[in-house]
């Protein structure tokens, strides 16, 4: 009985300190906040809020259509489409819908966006409101590639910026990742960002990049979680040349995420609240 | 008394916190708002139980009753942890392990927690046959598991989302778990859990919940029978984007009838048929709908069987409404492995009915003790089968009858043909018991002879008669 009363006193001196150092803690991220600025760029560029309901705006997106070369180069096994099924925007929302369906010989279908030819840009910052989906098989992407100047250059020279990449079976985990000359595929710069309390599938979250001339800064919300440069990259730095265009898309299998399984729920959908760009108002 | 205390300051500090969010966010009060004054402490089980008083263990029935201990010796990241050594089958104190593990006192406010959580580990990889909460042994209202969870020999985190915890806002089933040898051949083992708690995790998401397994089931009943549906499920997405599924009770779900005027369901799952119709129940837990719904078709009054008309000092009745019934073991033996027919009997406006389902074979058994139809010669049943008549029906009642050591000594078979029935109505039979000792009659056994298309009938009035 004696040592069950220390054992309580001692718990409740604990609990107390813990909160002191909580305080602590709470006061010096406070100051770190006020030196470290998760985004700097403020001008804005180009939006698109999705507050027009029907086809995406033709303005700002392309589409990819079909199964690319060898599933998009990642044995996917989604046919890309136009169609409303499987790209819409409804209720202030893109919505791009993975569909589990026979069509022209895949079993899926779902769509990728492209603002190629439309809007590119070197440098600013990009971002986007989106919430994903979940399951085995599921990859979504808002990413960036460099304009290939009419096909004179290709990937990887042409550099590659995946905002945000998750796959549906850690839905509790995006990277991000640069791929260029000597760091393509697998070999990718990247980084993982965790929610420890929180999921990606059941609410929106911002994904973004601050990129300038020899770095480009990785956030998701207002976590600012990695920053790469050129003595990151295991080859050449080629994001201080050319324009890059955004692409969204939900692919369906492929290397990175495998298969779906018999849990994996179809249809899912990708919603994107918003896609934004902004340049840096000090250039 | 020390634990008590610091427990009531605790409640003292919840009840400060409460006073200043109302007062900070709501400036008129109406007089329906109610402060939630219960626990919300989390914790059951850290290095000793937690808030949990003094007298919580209940063990289940013919379960081992001393199966948990804490355990000094073992922890996660403590030297300490809760013990539950699971007997082997042949242990004289109990087979099996299983209790609840309920608050004494007022139920805690779990509406802050997304999940049950715990470390665990055991002393060979086994499988624990359901580990939940919610069980009160009171009306165990809302009542979750998950069923078959696996243990490894290190320790291991595991999560049991909670279905709706909007319901949980004074819950006394901390929880409870139910552990055998199916799977060890009969050997014991042990298994301890660690840092039990109630936890917000946030990282659980996508319930799915399902009703009939998802499916679309059908039946048929008669106006003013009652019903219960299916326990249901919700399968959720773990943060580690596994999916788990928890055995929910059905008051986390909320029940709808498509047609009220056929059929009223109430929130516990509970229905009852009122007019000739069709209704579907579907269902949905905390605002998601369920997958799945009970096709109700009510057929309409139901026909009973004729009301017997013998005075009660000239039967022995087996099965009536109207007749005292002697003790009868069973009406269904269950018998292994080769019977299939299950028992799916149903009371409409007071009066019991037997209802076989999937059937070949079943019997009932009155062995303690057994009947003396010496004085009372013949046996009475009302039979029903609903639908058609299969044209090949050998429907076999055998009557059977024992000496005093309990062995068989007489056995009489009647048979029934198709001509015998009519579909949708009562058939009476009156057997004339024709076995040369009907002293000691402890069992009837009916038999789908040669297999026909029979495997669903009502029995009533099922009882021993002198004319």
């Amino acid at each position: 009985m004696n040592k069950t009363i220390k054992y309580k006193i001692k718990k409740n001196s604990l609990l107390f300190m813990s909160f002191l150092l909580i305080a602590t803690f709470v006061i010096s991220s406070c100051e770190t906040d006020e030196t470290q600025t998760v985004t700097t760029f403020t001008e804005l560029v180009m939006s698109d809020e999705f507050d027009t309901d029907g086809a995406p705006n033709s303005t700002i997106w392309n589409y990819n259509i079909g199964t690319g070369d060898n599933g998009w180069g990642n044995g996917e096994l989604q046919y890309y489409t136009d169609r409303t099924e499987n790209v819409t925007v409804q209720n202030g929302v893109l919505i791009i819908t993975a569909k589990e369906e026979e069509f022209n010989g895949s079993n899926y279908t779902s769509a990728r966006l492209l603002t190629k030819g439309k809007f590119q840009q070197t440098y600013g910052r990009f971002e986007a409101r989106i919430r994903l989906p979940y399951g085995k098989g599921l990859w979504p992407a808002f990413w960036l590639l460099g304009d290939d100047s009419n096909g004179s250059e290709v990937w990887p020279q042409i550099g590659e910026i995946d905002i945000m990449e998750y796959v549906g079976n850690h839905p509790t985990k995006v990277f991000g990742t640069v791929h260029g000359p000597g760091y393509s595929g697998a070999g990718g710069i990247t980084k993982a960002f965790e929610l420890d309390d929180d999921r990606f599938d059941t609410g929106f979250h911002i994904f973004g990049i601050e990129w300038g001339p020899d770095y480009i800064n990785y956030y998701v919300d207002d976590v600012l979680y990695n920053q790469i440069t050129p003595e990151d990259v295991t080859g050449e730095w080629v994001f201080n040349r050319g324009p890059f265009y955004i692409i969204l898309n939900v692919a369906v299998g492929g290397a990175l995420p495998g298969s779906p399984n018999a849990e994996t729920v179809f249809p899912q959908n990708m919603l994107v609240d918003y896609v934004r760009v902004y340049k840096n108002s000090n250039n | 008394m020390k634990t008590i205390k610091f427990i009531y300051k605790k409640g003292v500090f919840f009840l400060a916190l409460a006073f200043i969010i109302n007062v900070s966010c709501e400036r008129e009060l109406s007089d329906e708002v109610e402060f939630a004054t219960n626990s919300s402490t989390g914790e059951i089980f850290t290095d000793s139980p937690i808030g949990l008083g003094t007298n919580f263990y209940f063990p289940f029935l013919g379960s081992k009753a001393t199966a948990w201990t804490v355990d000094d010796s073992e922890g996660y990241e403590s030297q300490s942890s809760m013990r539950f050594d699971v007997p082997n089958a042949s242990d004289p104190n109990g087979n099996y392990a299983g209790a609840i593990f309920r608050v004494d006192g007022a139920g805690r406010d779990l509406t802050g927690y997304d999940a049950l959580t715990f470390w665990a580990k055991a002393s060979q990889g086994v499988t624990i046959g359901e580990i939940g909460f919610g069980q009160d042994f009171l009306e165990n209202k809302y009542q979750a598991n998950a069923s078959n969870v696996t243990l490894s020999t290190n320790w291991v985190k595991y999560i049991i989302p909670i279905p709706d915890a909007s319901k949980l806002f004074e819950e006394r089933g901390m929880f409870w778990y139910s552990a055998g040898t199916q799977e060890t051949g009969g050997f014991g083992y042990t298994f301890w859990i660690d840092e039990l708690k109630f936890e917000k995790l946030g990282t659980i998401g996508q319930p799915i919940p399902k009703i009939y397994g998802g499916a679309d089931v059908e039946t048929q009943t008669f106006v003013e029978t009652g019903g219960l549906v299916d326990a249901p499920t919700v399968t959720f997405n773990l943060g580690s984007g596994q999916n788990i599924s928890v055995n929910a009770s059905r008051n986390y779900f909320d029940w709808t009838s498509s047609d009220s005027d056929v059929l009223i369901i109430d929130e516990a799952g509970a229905f009852e048929s009122l007019n000739t119709g069709r209704s579907i129940i579907t269902a949905s837990s905390a605002g998601v709908q369920a997958e799945g719904s009970l096709i109700v078709d009510v057929l309409g009054d139901f026909n009973f069987a004729p009301t017997p008309t013998r005075d009660s000092n000239n039967v022995i009745s087996i099965f009536s409404d109207v007749y005292d019934n002697v003790p009868v073991d069973f009406y269904n033996g269950f018998w292994e492995p080769f019977q299939t027919t299950e028992s799916d009997d149903f009371e409409i406006k007071g009066d019991n009915i037997l209802n076989y389902t999937n059937f070949n074979f079943v019997g009932t058994q009155f062995q303690n003790p057994t009947v003396d139809a010496t004085g009372k010669p013949n046996l009475h049943i009302n039979m029903f089968i609903p639908g058609d008549i299969p044209s090949n029906l050998d429907f076999l009642i055998s009557i059977v009858n024992f000496d005093d050591g309990g062995t068989e000594n007489g056995r009489q078979q009647v048979f029934f043909k198709a001509s015998d029935f009519v579909s949708n109505t009562w058939s009476t039979f009156e057997i004339p018991i024709s076995i040369a000792d009907k002293s000691s009659i402890g069992l009837l056994i009916y038999e789908n002879v040669n297999g026909s298309s029979l495997t669903n009938f009502y029995l009533d009035n099922i009882y021993f008669y002198s004319e």
